[in-house]
């Protein structure tokens, strides 16, 4: 697909992104756009800045260089308040979660409506156990962060990041640190309910196979720059051999097994170093 | 060479940290209008930050208060002054011990525990979470306990005096026999409602606010991790015992200065 049909159909576009920390530049010359109603991923190893880009579509970071489009507003340039307002309009599911930990299941889902509506508490009540029975946790409301799993706890913080009836919803890593079988239930309520809520969707991921699973396109990053992109389908057959070692997990290949060092043999024989 | 470096670091760097905590202090006092608005919030910080803290106020009045019974019993003695011994208590908690004291413990049992909430709610992205949710963090979760803190101080120091002066009398007139009566009437008489109570309520009013301020401040600027949480929560109480003790010798020279 042309970069300008995509572009026509993005909810969010990103253009000429750059960004950096201190002398670290995570990002360097960055486009890409993520289609309305579609899953769209975007994959990369460890440090290669995924979190921040979710968070500078949340606007919660600013671009040294570049603009960033959610819904037609210029995120950088929205005033604090319309800035809130666009964010009430995208649920966010960080990667431990982020419950609030002196509340429970309940009122953590409650939260933001507490927090931006005047319902009734009646109401509130029937939107909580709504949403919870949308992630399966519906009998688990009185229990607090503290006594849920892992993968409990991140159905817990989709549930609440769905509370708001958001247009678009943002995973960061939700298959981290998650057995098979929570892994199993998250690609499917991930699916369901991008499917069934109409919502558009990115996923931050280096899980290959459960992200390639669900997703309608895939960007890969690495060193700052997009090194591949286009269909789960694509990719698989990508000629790129980075792109290649990524998906299939390869040991050595354009991104070495070992830290760069001198000669092994040399090494051995420097005698009198402490390291 | 690397000294002057250091110092020259370490300088700049204190400054930045005072400018960035100065703007931290005008944001939660611009969240002051949420409170108005809910003042549930403030209510139930009221209750962790105060009540819980009577205990350990409550206990440490009666020994500072008996000890000075006994200390004021032996000194007034030797003049044979021993009826102002109630006067001696309760000025010395009046004045000093109470607000300083109270001080002190609220920094190491509610400061601490308040640095160590917010530093921990950043470690685990909450506060960061609760901005995407588009809730304002330092409105929801700052404000209302850096008002619970400045509210509840003077009102532990009421407490800490009071049992005090409580303290001292059982000693003096129970154990040492001192006249009762004399303890009250001295204390009655000579106690002045603005040079003594009303300083002493100053004072207090300073140090919450303070050790507030630099609770949730050291909390909401840590390092997210658990050594950053640590050394903030350290940062606390050590910054807020060098600011009483400070600010407890300036606002005494200003407010009896002139006597």
């Amino acid at each position: 697909m042309g970069d300008s049909t995509r572009s026509h159909n993005s909810l969010v576009a990103i253009r000429g992104l750059s960004f950096a920390r201190g002398d670290k530049k995570i990002f360097q010359d960055v486009s890409l756009y993520i289609e309305r109603g579609k899953i769209t991923a975007i994959m990369g190893p460890s440090g290669t800045g995924k979190t921040t880009l979710l968070k500078i579509i949340g606007g919660q970071l600013a671009p040294a260089k570049g603009s960033v489009m959610v819904d037609g507003k210029n995120v950088q340039r929205l005033r604090r308040a319309e800035l809130f307002n666009l964010r009430k309009r995208i649920g966010m599911l960080f990667q431990s979660g982020a419950l609030l930990t002196d509340m429970s299941v309940y009122d953590n889902v409650a939260f933001p409506l507490r927090e931006h509506t005047r319902l009734p508490e009646s109401m509130i009540r029937s939107l909580v156990l709504m949403k919870l029975q949308a992630v399966g946790l519906r009998g688990a409301r009185s229990l607090m962060p503290n006594e849920l799993s892992g993968g409990m706890a991140r159905r817990v913080a989709l549930a609440r990041a769905i509370a708001l009836d958001p247009m678009m919803i943002m995973y960061d890593e939700p298959f981290t640190g998650q057995d098979p079988i929570s892994k199993g239930v998250l690609v499917h309520l991930i699916k369901s309910l991008n499917v069934t809520l109409g919502l558009t969707t990115i996923i931050v991921s280096h899980d290959v196979v459960e992200t390639a699973h669900i997703a309608d396109y895939i960007y890969v990053i690495s060193d700052g720059k997009i090194i591949g992109e286009g269909t789960p389908e694509e990719i698989k057959h990508s000629t790129s051999p980075w792109v290649q070692q990524f998906m299939e997990g390869s040991a050595d290949g354009p991104v070495h097994f070992h830290y760069p060092a001198k000669e092994f043999q040399n090494d051995l024989l420097a005698t009198g170093k402490r390291y | 060479m690397d000294f002057f470096q250091h110092l020259g670091k370490e300088t700049r760097g204190g400054f930045t940290k005072l400018g960035r905590g100065t703007f931290f202090l005008f944001y939660t006092l611009k969240g002051l209008f949420s409170i108005v608005v809910r003042p549930r919030l403030l209510l139930n910080q009221m209750y962790s930050v105060g009540v819980l803290s009577c205990l350990i106020i409550a206990i440490s009045g009666l020994f500072v208060g008996m000890v000075l019974g006994l200390q004021g019993y032996y000194i007034l003695s030797d003049f044979g002054a021993e009826e102002t011994l109630g006067l001696m208590v309760a000025a010395s908690l009046v004045r000093e011990l109470g607000p300083v004291v109270s001080a002190l413990l609220f920094a190491g049992r509610a400061g601490s525990a308040l640095t160590a909430e917010i530093g921990l709610m950043k470690a685990t992205e909450q506060l960061s979470g609760m901005e995407m949710m588009a809730v304002d963090p330092i409105k929801r979760i700052i404000t209302p306990r850096f008002v619970a803190g400045f509210l509840s101080m003077p009102l532990l120091v009421g407490l800490f005096s009071a049992i005090g002066v409580l303290g001292g009398q059982m000693v003096g007139s129970g154990m040492l026999g001192v006249d009762e009566g004399a303890y009250w009437s001295q204390m009655q008489a000579n106690i002045d409602f603005y040079d003594d109570i009303v300083n002493g309520f100053i004072k207090s009013l300073v140090f919450g606010f303070i050790v507030s301020w630099i609770a949730l401040f050291e909390g909401y600027d840590t390092v997210p991790t658990s050594e950053g949480v640590s050394r903030a929560t350290t940062r606390t109480v050590v910054n807020s015992a060098f600011s009483i003790l400070g600010l407890d010798f300036i606002l005494t020279a200003l407010m009896f200065g002139d006597d």
